[in-house]
């Protein structure tokens, strides 16, 4: 199976974020905790509590390869939300410093 | 707290003005829009409770953030409306709003928390974002030409008015099956694709001078495309509302009686059969008590007042100022000959403020875009603007006298590309940029077309050429109706697009039908270019569109052009 990361949506502004390693949700992609198959569950476990306490919506667990040991998405929509819209470079995640299209 | 003077519009804008009633109305779904946003960041509402009231208020989650869509009811502004929204995309989004399809504008970066704040700034404006999103019957669209058109028969605005407030009134069509959209056109030139919705209306005069109306039923794009079927052949003026309540009523009904109607009412007339429903139709019509949807001919005038042609001067036709600026600079000229277009009255013509810049985002507008043409709307046409469906922007009642100074405005602001209705002038839908739902990107591909067309000589030698994309089968980007139609599909995890030939969306619409295998996003560009070049090569002359030869000789030409090769 492939390397996963689990991502959702921040509740009160919509910000794309991802499952940290210490269970928190990070603004940047290269950030997020890597699971395997195994742990997958533990951490959409995490994420339903993120879910509960009202910090995120939407939570999905997603492929990614390892650039240089960063998870990179493996589909496109993911790496748009991971990094901003291609059409626009000057906003989005890849405007605040939090990674950029590879 | 900011105590604000009761808002009051320009006063000849051509919007129709809120009474006390349409207020608070509004400002009371604000304001429980408020207390709801508060209790889901407080715990008390789950998303679940909360989806369904964010997304009647026409927030939607996207991609990247929160997506707010704003309704302008059948596209009309007044230049205070305009300004208020670029002030709204400066303050709490990106600089940028995203003029759509239907007529209405999209905010791409609102937080939820703003949100209430944005609803209630719009509210100050007569503005709202109601009825943009779930079952119920969405803005009603018209002609951006309205009660300027030199074709028109009636004014469509009035009758869009009267179904805005008719359906916002109806409880039991908050809850349809499915979304329903209503289009309605004054003119036998459909500027409104009114075939290709729900229900689409087109106004005409019988020889005795009476008013009424074409029915078109069932139609739509999406998943499973129809061109509406025609109802009624005419349908008096006074029977407007009562007939339009029939259909709803038995779409209503057979939606909630069986579950396999749970669906567009494009899907039931076509499995019912048109003769069937049609037939059903009218037995509910017979019944629609009149004395409750009867046309009241004062109350139609009393709308048709909240329309009331602005103060046009009387003009003689040809104006030597108008004249001389036009010999004498060609790129004025030019964009006269392409975003223009005829006004009834003498002296008056109608512009068209292309959102299309080459390698732009077709439809996007920067704040200080919108503020310039709120500015030039109070300058030379009464405070007015509209939003037309191919995604640009219409004043619609511009002084000959007034044209070349409009038109020096609009150039250093980007506003001036000459391409309306034209290989540049595309309508995509957001994409796999921004939406949830996307397979692949469209705004990349209208980008990379415009470029490859960039030179407006050969784009006035190609003329007339729509070219639609979407990103998904959804059809936002109309490709269905694209005299080319551009879908973006996922193959195997890649973008790919399949091209549609043949469509299209005035008063003699056709569903395009699909060319043969799909693009890959590299090849995409080149195969739209050879399908051009071969219209090229087939015309008999220039005075014959793309959709001319594609109807006289069908797609084989085409397909040869693309397939031959491979
Ligand atoms: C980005 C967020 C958007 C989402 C999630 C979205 C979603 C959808 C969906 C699910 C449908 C099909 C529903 C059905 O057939 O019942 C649809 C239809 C449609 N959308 Fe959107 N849309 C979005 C943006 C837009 C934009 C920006 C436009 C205008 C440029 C637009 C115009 C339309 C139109 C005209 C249709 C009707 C097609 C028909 O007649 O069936 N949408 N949309
Ligand atoms: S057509 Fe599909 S991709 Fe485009 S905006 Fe609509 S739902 Fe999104």
């Amino acid at each position: 199976m492939p390397q996963k990361i689990i991502t959702a949506n921040r509740l009160i502004d919509g910000e794309v974020v991802w499952l940290g390693p210490d269970g928190d949700w990070v603004e940047a992609v290269a950030a997020a905790a890597i699971f395997d198959a195994a742990a997958l569950e533990v951490g959409m476990e995490g994420a339903r509590r993120g879910v509960a306490a009202g910090l995120v919506v939407d939570p999905l667990a997603i492929d990614v390869v390892l650039r240089g040991g960063a998870p990179v998405p493996s589909r496109l929509r993911e790496r748009i939300r991971a990094f901003g819209p291609t059409v626009h470079p000057d906003y989005g995640k890849q405007a605040d410093g939090k990674g950029t299209h590879p | 707290m900011n105590i604000q003077a009761p808002y009051t519009p320009a006063p000849h804008a051509g919007v129709y003005r809120y009474d006390e009633f349409d207020r608070e109305f509004v400002r009371q779904r604000t304001e429980e829009f408020r207390s709801q946003v508060q209790r889901r960041l407080s715990g008390e509402l789950t998303e679940e409770e909360f989806k369904p009231i964010r997304l009647m208020n026409g927030l939607y989650l996207q991609l990247h953030a929160y997506m707010l869509r704003v309704a302008i009811p059948y596209g009309l502004l007044n230049s205070d409306q305009l300004r208020r929204l670029a002030r709204i995309a400066r303050v709490y989004d990106k600089d940028y709003g995203h003029f759509t399809t239907r007529q209405n504008i999209q905010f791409n970066w609102p937080t939820l928390a703003d949100t209430p704040d944005i609803l209630a700034e719009l509210a100050d404006v007569d503005m709202h974002a109601i009825q943009t999103s779930g079952n119920c019957i969405r803005n009603v669209t018209t002609d951006q030409y309205a009660g300027a058109a030199a074709d028109e028969v009636l004014d469509p605005r009035v009758y869009a008015e009267i179904l805005r407030q008719w359906s916002t009134l109806h409880p039991e069509f908050t809850y349809l099956p499915r979304k329903f959209k209503i289009a309605i056109t004054g003119a036998p030139n459909d500027r409104a694709a009114v075939k290709v919705h729900d229900i689409g209306l087109l106004a005409k005069r019988a020889p005795d001078g009476r008013i009424g109306f074409e029915v078109y039923v069932g139609g739509g794009l999406g998943r499973t495309p129809y061109i509406g079927i025609k109802t009624r052949d005419w349908l008096e003026e006074r029977d407007f509302l009562a007939y339009i309540e029939a259909v709803l009523r038995v779409y209503n009904e057979l939606g909630r009686r069986d579950n396999i109607y749970k669906a567009r009412i494009k899907i039931l007339v076509n499995e019912m059969k048109p003769k069937a429903f049609i037939a059903m139709v009218e037995e509910e019509f017979a019944r629609v008590p009149r004395d409750t949807y009867g046309l009241d001919p004062a109350i139609v005038e009393a709308i048709r007042q909240h329309f009331a042609p602005p103060p046009l001067a009387d003009l003689p036709a040809r104006s030597d100022r108008f004249e001389t600026d036009y010999a004498e600079d060609r790129a004025f000229a030019c964009w006269v000959d392409g975003n223009t277009a005829a006004h009834r009255a003498n002296g008056y013509r109608i512009v068209n403020i292309s959102l299309k810049p080459i390698g732009g985002i077709p439809g996007d507008a920067s704040s200080a875009q919108m503020e310039l043409v709120a500015e030039l709307a109070d300058r030379y046409s009464f405070g007015e603007i509209r939003v037309a469906h191919e995604q640009n922007l219409v004043l619609a009642h511009v002084r000959l006298d007034d044209l070349h100074a409009l038109w020096q405005a609009l150039v250093p602001a980007g506003l001036a590309t000459p391409n309306i209705g034209l290989v540049s002038d595309i309508i995509a839908c957001p994409g796999l940029d921004y939406c949830a739902l996307a397979n692949a990107r469209s705004i990349p591909v209208a980008q990379r077309l415009s470029e490859r067309f960039a030179d407006l000589d050969r784009q006035f030698d190609i003329g007339r050429l729509q070219v639609n994309i979407s990103g998904c089968i959804n059809a936002c980007g109309h490709h269905h109706v694209g005299h080319i139609g551009i879908l973006g599909v996922d193959k195997k995890g890649e973008e790919f697009y399949q091209i549609t030939l043949g469509g299209k969306a005035e008063e003699d619409a056709a569903i395009g039908s699909i060319l043969g295998p799909g693009f890959s996003s590299e090849a995409l560009i080149d195969a739209i270019e050879t399908l051009i070049e071969t219209y090229l090569k087939l015309r008999r002359d220039r005075t014959e569109s793309f959709i001319q030869v594609v109807e006289r000789l069908g797609n084989a030409p085409f397909k040869e052009a693309l397939y031959a090769a491979a």
